[in-house]
């Protein structure tokens, strides 16, 4: 029986690389169809891993509702896809097939730690996926979206304000808002609204002065983050505004400029904060601090190193043991009992859902929708490497959820809905362009 | 078409924010990679850890903690009915020295857990183990510790409490580490509750070696003489009268049962223990370089030791008062040190003047055949004196054996020196036994440190320990 369980667990790490693999190999056919088949061949992959994880986590503890939550994933992920091939015509299916399997992942992750937070988390993916249908129908109705800079910034500092006071502290960060009993994070969407400002405004051109009163607006919003002591979201904030302002305006000064007022503000943080300060030294030496400090960050490098390149197996360590394990430790619990290489595997994912979103911002000629795109891409991308980076010891810990997997309906609902936004602007307004761009080019090849 | 054009620029500014972007997922991985591939044993063998080693333990027996000399110290049984339970053969000699697995880890026990519960046995034995569903042995631990001597200190301490620290001073190999009283880690649960209680204080659970802290007595005369010899360039000069008794500064010293020693060279004063020579020696020396000094000979600061142990302490400067100063440089002040600590000081004489960083474990072995999988490696040692200091304090402590406080290790195969020390600890005149010193023949050298609690004088109780030692170890 032992036997069997460990063979699975090899067959699924194998299932997620040769998956990965497909992720990157497919960039080089150019051919739609033959593309096509690597999506198929991908899916296959992600439904067997996820078949195979199911019953794995079923034979630990025989729970029938480890069944039932199987039965209406494998429907539900079934007809979402399909649904979203037909509405989101011309859409990127490496994309799609990405946010599947990293909700499968979270799924079967959260199962294991407890099952009632994969039937949340269920909820909140059908009622993310399901309400992002509109997405495409919304762009196209309302084609003024790129008019409102100043409102959207002005909308974001409104809401982070309000939770100055209203906000309820959870982990340590103010930036909870408790409504009826549920606790959402609003920041998880005052962040896509915050691209859209940065993105409207810097579409528009705009003089040094505006520049100035743009970075002010940037700024402010980082502000009240610090002050809220979410200091993930104020560097993911940051790092966003840095990388679109300077792509945006193509002058390398802004980037030396910001880089050194980061950097300053980071010294800054750390002489005034003492949870900044703690934070720096449980990442410079958990080892002295065990017990306190740096308790998180050592049981999570006890979890990973013990999971070893395959894991435990699933079911078989004890992730529990690390505080915060369903949510920002996600990670180490997958390397734990799903192995390193499956760890590395879904790095891979991410970054080649990167790619994807830098390539469709590129093959978007509009510039409030392609510095939208890459601002999205870019704050995505940033989240997961402080998430990954934090819990991996790479980086001081910032307490950012990793997209799609950790639990949280913030979390996992703004992820969806920020790359339906990106599917929805690639295929109203890249794949036209796209086209007439590959025509061009021939065009220019023959002369 | 310039509206074209522009967008190829920002296109290219994409690009290349893309491109800078994905150097930050190069380091993520690598850093993974690097984590996973490098030998973590050291992180995942914390005892914070113990859950998950806990975990490992499913799947193996867990190995041995061996001597030096191949003895079993500790193992793990398996009766009939297949429960597994930890077995120490020698009952209390080792405790201090193994640890114990009830009622919480200690000791090697606990810090070497996860080597004993992983097995790196023939991998294909195992995997076939692993099939058949029969468990593992783990590797096991070898100690430094040298069943031969830690069996004589442990009878030549015989009931008295006390502690007993011996080493090679070469490398800090602890040889031997006895502590008493002690407990039996085999009936620890049983016995759990009055370890606890401790009714008649005696702190049965205290490593007394490397956690109890006693005052120097005379062993301090050792950091006296080297401080002199460092701010004089050598002992030549030194002479003194000793009528046993003197007045420093206002302050009355008197010599061990006011025994007059007469004439004096540094030599004598030492081997004699001379309370008034060494009162004078004190009392012209700059007292802020001593602090300095014996900084560097680790009195308030950490000894690279790896399981629990108490830190030395030591406080004189320009600003002592005359009293403390004549007291503290004959061992009889606030200052404190372990025996531990005295170990390597005396090893520190007989290595050429370096400090070893002490330790009790050597390296990890399969169970089976005896394969070394990883030793653990000790820090370089640290030069902290002068030839010239080495040299004299070298004749001073063997001037001790020939004709000072220790003659009874005299005579033997083996060439011993030393210093005894009585540290006096309450107003009644009871004092605690010392001996540091040391031995060697044939360029075989062996470092002890011994205190005997509440004895009388390290000449009668702690002196014979250490004949003991060094006659079982030649």
């Amino acid at each position: 029986m032992n036997t069997i369980a460990g063979l699975c667990g090899y067959i699924v790490v194998i299932l997620l690389a040769i998956y990965t693999l497909y992720c990157f190999t497919v960039f080089r056919r150019k051919d739609r169809e033959k593309q096509n088949k690597i999506f198929a061949k991908q899916k296959m992959c992600m439904f067997l891993m996820h078949f195979i994880c199911n019953v794995l986590l079923f034979v630990v503890d025989f729970d029938s509702r480890i069944i039932m939550l199987y039965g209406i994933e494998l429907i539900f992920f079934l007809c979402i896809m399909k649904l979203y091939e037909i509405i989101y015509r011309g859409l990127s299916k490496l994309v799609l097939n990405n946010i599947v399997l990293l909700s499968m992942v979270g799924l079967i992750m959260l199962k294991r730690i407890k099952v009632e937070y994969a039937a949340r988390q269920l909820v909140f993916i059908v009622a993310g996926l399901a309400v992002c249908l509109l997405v495409p129908l919304i762009i196209k109705k309302f084609r003024y979206f790129g008019r409102f800079g100043w409102q959207y910034g002005f909308i974001g500092i409104i809401i982070l304000g309000a939770l100055l006071v209203v906000g309820v502290e959870k982990y340590g960060a103010k930036n909870w808002l408790s409504i009826g009993g549920i606790l959402i994070q609003p920041l998880e969407f005052v962040k896509i609204i915050f691209v859209f400002a940065i993105a409207a405004l810097l579409a528009g051109r705009p003089s040094f002065k505006k520049i100035v009163a743009i970075t002010a607006m940037a700024a402010a919003h980082v502000l009240i983050l610090v002050l809220e002591k979410d200091l993930g979201g104020a560097l993911l904030y940051f790092l966003t505004y840095l990388v679109i302002l300077v792509v945006s305006t193509g002058n390398v000064l802004y980037l030396v400029a910001g880089l050194f007022a980061g950097g300053t503000a980071s010294v800054l943080a750390y002489r005034l904060f003492a949870h900044v300060r703690r934070r720096v030294l449980a990442w410079r030496d958990p080892w002295a601090n065990v017990d306190d400090a740096g308790y998180q960050i050592a049981h999570s490098l006890f979890a990973i190193g013990t999971g070893g390149w395959f894991g435990m197996g699933l079911g078989r360590g004890i992730p529990k043991i690390i505080p915060v394990v369903e949510s920002d430790y996600i990670f180490s619990a997958i390397c734990e009992e799903l192995g390193g290489i499956f760890g590395i595997c879904l790095i891979m994912v991410y970054v080649s859902c990167f790619i994807m979103v830098s390539n469709i911002s590129i093959k978007i000629d509009n510039l409030f929708y392609k510095f939208t795109a890459l601002g999205l891409g870019i704050m995505f991308m940033f989240q997961v490497f402080l998430s990954i980076g934090g819990v991996t010891k790479l980086i001081p810990s910032t307490g950012v959820t990793l997209p799609l997997i950790s639990y949280g309906g913030s979390s996992v609902i703004s992820t969806i809905l920020t790359f339906s936004i990106i599917q929805g602007m690639y295929v109203l307004y890249g794949s036209e362009v796209d086209k007439a761009d590959e025509a061009k080019e021939k065009a220019h090849e023959g002369e | 078409m310039k509206q074209r054009k522009k967008r190829m620029k920002e296109n290219r500014n994409i690009a290349i924010a893309s491109y800078l972007c994905l150097i930050i997922f190069v380091a993520l991985i690598g850093n993974l990679i690097y984590f996973l591939a490098s030998d973590n044993s050291v992180i995942l063998s914390n005892a914070y850890n113990s859950k998950r080693q806990d975990l490992l333990a499913q799947g193996t027996v867990k190995g041995s903690v061996l001597s030096e000399d191949g003895q079993v110290l500790a193992e793990t049984i398996t009766d009939k009915k297949g429960n597994e339970h930890r077995y120490y053969p020698y009952k209390n000699m080792y405790a201090h020295a193994v640890g114990y697995v009830d009622n919480g880890k200690m000791g090697v026990e606990r810090d070497y857990n996860y080597y004993m519960l992983r097995c790196n046995s023939n991998p294909l034995i195992t995997a076939l183990n692993e099939i058949k569903g029969v468990k593992n042995k783990g590797d096991n631990i070898v100690t430094n510790l040298n069943s031969k001597v830690q069996k004589a200190a442990y009878d030549a301490l015989g009931n008295r409490k006390g502690a007993v620290i011996a080493l090679n001073p070469d490398n800090g190999k602890i040889l031997a580490m006895v502590s008493r009283p002690d407990y039996d880690p085999n009936t620890i649960s049983k016995d759990w509750k009055s370890l606890i209680e401790d009714k008649y204080d005696e702190s049965r659970l205290l490593n007394r070696a490397t956690q109890g802290l006693y005052p120097p007595g005379s062993t301090f005369k050792l950091v006296t003489l080297l401080e002199y010899i460092r701010e004089n360039g050598g002992g030549d000069a030194f002479s003194y009268k000793c009528s046993g008794k003197d007045v420093i500064n206002g302050t009355t010293i008197k010599c061990y049962k006011s025994k007059k020693h007469g004439e004096e060279d540094i030599k004598k004063a030492f081997a004699k223990s001379c309370n008034c020579a060494f009162a004078n020696i004190g009392a012209s020396l700059n007292l802020d370089q001593m602090n300095s000094f014996a900084r560097t000979l680790l009195f308030n600061e950490d000894i690279d030791y790896q399981f629990e142990y108490k830190k030395s302490s030591f406080n004189l400067s320009s600003k002592s008062d005359n009293d403390e100063v004549v007291q503290t440089v004959i061992g009889q002040g606030k200052t404190m040190i372990s025996p531990l600590h005295n170990a390597l000081l005396a090893g520190m004489i007989a290595n050429g003047g370096y400090l070893v960083t002490p330790s009790l474990v050597d390296r990890v072995e399969t169970a089976e055949d005896k394969r070394v999988v990883r030793t653990f490696k000790q820090k370089e040692k640290v030069n902290v004196l002068t030839e010239n200091q080495v040299r004299i304090a070298s004749e001073c402590m063997k001037e001790t054996v020939k004709s000072g406080t220790a003659t009874s290790l005299a005579g033997k195969k083996y060439e011993a020196a030393g210093k005894t020390g009585s540290a006096e600890f309450d107003k009644s005149g009871a004092s605690h036994a010392w001996f540091i010193g040391y031995a060697e023949y044939e360029g075989k050298k062996i470092a002890v440190s011994i205190i005997v609690e509440g004895a009388g004088t390290g000449s009668d109780y702690a002196v014979p320990v250490a004949g003991k030692i060094f006659d079982a170890y030649y």
